[in-house]
C-alpha cells in the first residue's frame, strides 16, 4: 500500500479544496492518521472507497475521542536587545487550545487485503457545534458505531439515517465517555473501597462512636 | 420439621406402616422439589446456568429442570449476570409478574454488587436494590456446583417456612408486598437509585 504522504497528495488532486493533515502517532505502533476537514469529508471518504488502487471498502471501527480545553507551553528563542547587546533569550509562550471531539475511522480493503488507513474528523467545540458529517452513507458498518459515539460522546452526525441513543436510555442526558462526566453519587455501600472510590465513599462514613474517646477528631468538627 | 409430632412416636408408627405428617411438611415438601426457574440470562453467568441445567450437572435431580419462558409459570428468578441500568426495570417488572410464592437467586458478582463493573456508569450495583434476594452466590462466574449449592440452600429455606403464626412465609402474609415499584429512567440515573424499603446497606465504620 502506498504511504500516507502519497495518499494525501492523491486525495488533494482528486478532491479539490480538501484539507488533509497527517497526524503522527508517537506511540510504538506508529499508526499515523489522516485528518480530514469536515466539509470535504464525505467526498474524501467516497474517493478512498472507490479509488481502484486503495479500495478501502471495509470500515472496521469507529471511535470517539474527547479532548478538553488545554494550554500548551512552548519555549521560543527570541532575539532581544539586553543592555545594548543582542542576545538569544528563551521565552515561554502559552497557547490555549479549545476542546473538541474527534471521530476516528479505521479503514481496510477487502479487495486488496491491505490497511488500515485511519482518518479523523474534529468538531469545532464540545457543545452546540459538536457536529460531524456522517460517513454511514459510504460505509454502512459505521451506522451503529456512529450512534454509539453520539450516545457516549455527544457528537451529532449530520446525514445519519437513524441517530438515536444505542446503549443508554432515551431519557438520559449526559455523555458518559466524556472526560468531564460526573457519575451519580451512589457510593453509600462500598465494602472494599480504594483510591478514588475511597474518597467518594468517605462522605457516607458514620461519625466515630462516642465511647472510644476519639470524638471531635473528625475533620471539620469542633470540639464541644 | 413439623412441630407437635413426637419424633419417637412418629418413627414407631412408621414401623407399623402408618405415616404421620403435617400440612406444613407436605406443602413445603411439594414446593421445594418443584422449583421452576424463569428462563432468562443476562451475561456469562447464564452459560454456567445452562451448564447446570444440562446433563452433566443436571438440575433435574433437584426438581428444577423446567425452565419456564413465562414469569406467570415460574417460581424462581435466577438473576444470572450483569444487570445494566437499562435492563433493571424489566427485571423488576418480570419479578412483579411472577406468581407467589417466588424466590430470587442473585448469581455471580455482578448480580450481587455490580462486580467488576461496579463503578461503571451503566451497571446496577446489585439487584437487591430493587427486589428481595433469597440466596447470593459469589463467583465470576460461579461454577455449576455453586448454583446447585444455592439451589439446595433455597430448598432448605423453603422447608423451614411456616404456614401460620407470626413468622409465616412472606407470600402468606397479606401485609408483605409481593410487587415492588419499577424504577423509571431518569435524566442521570434510575429513579429512585434504590428502593429504600428493601435496600438497607450495612453501616460500615472505618477509622
Amino acid at each position: 500500500m502506498e504511504s500516507l504522504e502519497q495518499i494525501k497528495a492523491r486525495i488533494e488532486a482528486a478532491v479539490p479544496g480538501a484539507k488533509i493533515d497527517i497526524v503522527t502517532n508517537g506511540a510504538p505502533s506508529q499508526q499515523h492518521s489522516l485528518w480530514v476537514d469536515n466539509e470535504h469529508a464525505s467526498d474524501v471518504a467516497k474517493w478512498l472507497r472507490d479509488d481502484p488502487a486503495l479500495r478501502l471498502d471495509f470500515c472496521s471501527n469507529v471511535t470517539g475521542v474527547d479532548c478538553l480545553d488545554r494550554t500548551e507551553k512552548k519555549t521560543v528563542k527570541v532575539k532581544k536587545i539586553v543592555d545594548g547587546e543582542e542576545k538569544e533569550v528563551n521565552e515561554t509562550a502559552e497557547e490555549k487550545i479549545p476542546g473538541y471531539l474527534e471521530a476516528v475511522y479505521h479503514l481496510y480493503s477487502m479487495t486488496h487485503k491491505h490497511g488500515p488507513v485511519i482518518i479523523r474528523m474534529k468538531t469545532q467545540d464540545r457543545a452546540e457545534n459538536a457536529c460531524l458529517p456522517s460517513l454511514t452513507p459510504i460505509w454502512r458498518s459505521a451506522e451503529f458505531q456512529e450512534r454509539e459515539i453520539f450516545d457516549l460522546y455527544g457528537v451529532k452526525f449530520d446525514g445519519h439515517p437513524d441517530l438515536r441513543r444505542i446503549l443508554m436510555w432515551d431519557e438520559f442526558e449526559d455523555y458518559p465517555m466524556r472526560k468531564d462526566y460526573r457519575e451519580p453519587d451512589d457510593y453509600e455501600y462500598e465494602p472494599t473501597p480504594h483510591d478514588v472510590v475511597l474518597e467518594k465513599a468517605k462522605q457516607y462514613y458514620p461519625s466515630r462512636p462516642q465511647s472510644d474517646g476519639a470524638e471531635g477528631i473528625v475533620e471539620g468538627s469542633k470540639p464541644t | 420439621m413439623s412441630e407437635g409430632i413426637d419424633e419417637v412416636l412418629r418413627s414407631k408408627l412408621q414401623q407399623q406402616g402408618v405415616w404421620v405428617t403435617s400440612m406444613q411438611e407436605l406443602y413445603n415438601w411439594g414446593r421445594k422439589n418443584s422449583i421452576w426457574p424463569l428462563q432468562f440470562g443476562l451475561a456469562c453467568c447464564a452459560i454456567e446456568m445452562i451448564a447446570t441445567a444440562a446433563s452433566r450437572y443436571d438440575i433435574a435431580r433437584f426438581g428444577g429442570e423446567v425452565f419456564r419462558p413465562s414469569p406467570r409459570q415460574a417460581d424462581l428468578m435466577i438473576v444470572a449476570g450483569t444487570v445494566t441500568k437499562k435492563m433493571a426495570p424489566q427485571i423488576v417488572r418480570l419479578y412483579n409478574q411472577m406468581a407467589d410464592p417466588k424466590y430470587v437467586i442473585a448469581m455471580g458478582a455482578c448480580a450481587i454488587s455490580g462486580g467488576p463493573f461496579k463503578q461503571g456508569y451503566n451497571v446496577l450495583k446489585g439487584i437487591d436494590r430493587y427486589i428481595p434476594v433469597d440466596v447470593y452466590i459469589p463467583g465470576c462466574p460461579p461454577r455449576p456446583e455453586a448454583l446447585l449449592h444455592a439451589f439446595m440452600e433455597l430448598q432448605r429455606k423453603i422447608d423451614e417456612q411456616k404456614l401460620s403464626g407470626v413468622n409465616k412465609a412472606a407470600h402468606l402474609d397479606s401485609e408483605q408486598p409481593s410487587e415492588f415499584p419499577v424504577p423509571a429512567f431518569g435524566k442521570h440515573d434510575l429513579e429512585p437509585p434504590a428502593n429504600p424499603d428493601i435496600f438497607h446497606p450495612p453501616k460500615l465504620e472505618r477509622v
